[in-house]
């Protein structure tokens, strides 16, 4: 995955001196191990501060909504599924965009590698797929697989969808993987093991609404839950109140949710938010064969209506 | 004021006679954080940590609080009438938070004690409350304490302070509060006092992590206010309340009234000024409506509007919470540093 920076500078070089493009949306190293920071570069002397690696797990999608400039962007597979969603649902034009693809082997799940040490992580470095982890006194090399963030171990498009040219050869797509093996679970539970299991879940939610504000599909100008006239949602810490977040957030995701992950990565308590939108990812699949953000060609099935929709939850 | 030495072995009875005339809360170790919680009678709170997830601040300062309840009923009597939530202020004590965060507590006072106004709340759970500190003897990387007028072994704002020395703590007294807590224990095995002032030598030489924050002061606030890189910082943001919620000195809060059938509550729940709805006026007008202004006032507030009003410093003990939990990395430490060396051109 390091080996790609070359290649996003030379482009991004490119096309800022051509005037192809206005800025370039990237990564810059961030101050923290493992922790890259989205930034945006206008001027080629700045594209010296791109970075690449196993640490750009947030969804730079994200950062494109009703932008009006020209503008290239640094997409890798989850990435560019969301720009496809984006630009059906015209929140981004097409032409506007210049997207460089990197076929991506998955990101570091920054939690997986703290569990290692009994300290602190000072430094984690990659060389190729095994990735070195040091701390106080502590260095350990460990294969990358083992501490991939839980959406990128199963993720089965790992190559861009869209893009104008890629940084290198694509990767081979993972095959054999039951991506829903932790929904299957909760959907064998009984409605009071389900409610304590989401309770438990949600228990440590401050309702900062991280998960919300790091995925690209959340873009309503206001959010229903900070909608003042009228207030659907109540601004305590009541249960309700956080169960109601959580659930709508995750019905508005439905069909459109490409499991980028942004949300778990970003939830500064570790919650497993993904739990909700994958399931209603897997209902997609089932449902109406859909997988969200693979063509431009489609509309998604929760804003068509065919007359073989299946309807066999109205009773 | 006293020191004394606690050996482990007698730490838990003495937590359990605390637990006799205090009500305990400490660090709990729940789905992989370090939280404050409430402690269960022999619940011991777990000091395995760098520093808990979220800061003390909600031990005097809770996230979600009721103030005020009220009946809508007209047939019952006192309808509408506004009646204070009858609370229990009786003598608590928090265990094993960091000295960051009792020095935060502080500058929150700052906003909720004043000569003008007082809010019963936060001062009748202040006045209740016994802090307890633990000494980092292991700082995070993280950690700038000793650049904000605080520091690994700080003692305001706690009125014990205990240090972990392998087989036991040695816990000193910093006020009349702390004394009495010792006393309820029955921690009074006499401790060298020399010990404590090595440790915290030692400490404060383990902050690996600094801000440079001596012009801020003599900045001319307009000049901050449109400096250049304020795009720079703010185009990661993605705007939530992570950094304003961990931060143990983010004092802002919203009130907001809550009524199910002819029930109804006010209530004071944090806010955050990372988020639109924050500024928002009834007009629809919001003069921080865009995210830049957002990033900036948080920085502004903390690093210079602040330091102009209160004369005490910054408002960041250097916890470094925020730099760790930010999910895109904004980093206080470098957004310090550029205001603070900003020459306008």
């Amino acid at each position: 995955m390091t080996g790609y920076i070359e290649k996003i500078k030379q482009i991004s070089e490119r096309l800022l001196k051509e005037g192809r493009v206005e800025s370039v949306i990237g990564f810059r190293k961030g101050s923290m191990p493992m922790m890259n920071e989205p930034c945006i570069v206008n001027k080629p002397d700045k594209i010296k501060d791109l970075v690449w690696d196993s640490n750009c797990g947030i969804n730079l999608t994200n950062y494109l909504t009703n932008r009006k400039d020209k503008i290239c962007v640094v997409a890798k597979g989850c990435d560019s599924r969301n720009i496809v969603t984006h630009i059906i649902e015209n929140k981004i034009k097409r032409e506007q965009l210049y997207i460089i693809g990197v076929p991506c082997k998955g990101m570091i799940d920054k939690r997986k590698a703290a569990a290692l040490a009994t300290g602190e992580i000072t430094s984690v470095t990659e060389e190729g797929e095994t990735i070195r982890v040091k701390g106080n006194g502590f260095e350990k090399a460990v294969p990358k697989k083992e501490l991939l963030q839980d959406n990128c171990a199963i993720c089965i498009h790992r190559n861009p969808v869209i893009y104008d040219e890629l940084v290198g050869d694509l990767v081979e797509e993972q095959k054999g993987i039951n991506r829903y093996e932790d929904i299957q679970k909760v959907e064998a539970m009984s409605p009071t093991e389900k409610w304590n299991y989401f309770e438990e879940l949600l228990s440590p939610c401050t309702r900062c609404y991280a998960c919300r504000n790091a995925c690209p599909l959340c873009y309503c100008p206001t959010c229903f839950v900070d909608e003042s006239k009228p207030q659907w949602v109540g601004k305590s810490q009541d249960h309700t109140d956080i169960r109601t977040f959580h659930f709508l957030r995750a019905y508005h995701c439905a069909g459109r949710c490409t499991d980028c992950g942004a949300c778990e990565r970003a939830c500064p308590q570790a919650i497993k938010v993904r739990q909700f939108t994958k399931k209603l990812e897997k209902d997609c699949l089932e449902m109406f064969g859909w997988e969200a953000g693979m063509t431009l060609d489609q509309r998604p099935p929760l804003d068509t209506f065919k007359n073989d929709d299946p309807e066999a939850f109205i009773k | 004021m006293k020191i004394v030495k606690i050996n482990k072995n007698k730490w838990a009875e003495g937590l359990d006679s605390l637990a006799g005339s205090y009500s305990l809360t400490g660090p709990v170790k729940e789905q992989g954080c370090h939280n404050f919680k409430k402690l269960n009678k022999g619940q011991l709170p777990d000091f395995d940590f760098l520093n808990t997830k979220l800061s003390s601040k909600s031990s005097v300062f809770p996230q979600s609080e009721a103030m005020i309840e009220y009946n809508l009923d007209e047939t019952a009597d006192n309808h509408h009438i506004m009646k204070e939530v009858k609370k229990d202020y009786s003598k608590r004590a928090v265990i094993g938070m960091r000295p960051c965060d009792a020095k935060a507590i502080l500058l929150v006072k700052m906003n909720f004690d004043t000569p003008d106004y007082k809010d019963p709340y936060w001062l009748n759970a202040y006045n209740a409350t016994t802090f307890v500190g633990l000494a980092c003897d292991q700082p995070a990387t993280t950690c700038f304490c000793t650049s904000t007028e605080c520091g690994p072994y700080h003692e305001e704002g706690l009125d014990v302070l205990l240090s972990d020395a392998g087989d036991h703590y040695i816990a000193k007294a910093l006020t009349q509060k702390g004394e009495e807590l010792l006393a309820c224990a029955k921690w009074t095995e006499a401790a060298d006092s020399t010990v404590m002032e090595k440790k915290k030598k030692e400490a404060e030489g383990k902050i690996v992590s600094s801000v440079q924050t001596d012009q801020l002061k003599n900045k001319v606030t307009l000049d901050l206010y449109s400096a250049p890189f304020w795009d720079d910082i703010a185009f990661a943001c993605i705007n939530c309340g992570t950094c304003t919620f961990a931060c143990p000195t983010c004092w802002c809060f919203d009130i907001q009234d809550e009524v199910k059938g002819n029930k109804g509550v006010r209530m004071k729940n944090w806010d955050t000024c990372m988020s639109p709805l924050f500024t928002l006026h009834t007009t629809g007008h919001n003069p921080r409506g865009e995210k830049t202004q957002r990033v900036r006032q948080r920085f502004m507030h903390k690093l210079k509007y602040f330091v102009d009003k209160y004369d005490k410093g910054i408002m960041c003990v250097g916890c470094g919470r925020c730099v760790r939990q930010c999910p895109v990395n904004i980093d206080i430490r470098g957004v310090c540093d550029k205001m603070n060396g900003y020459e306008p051109a």
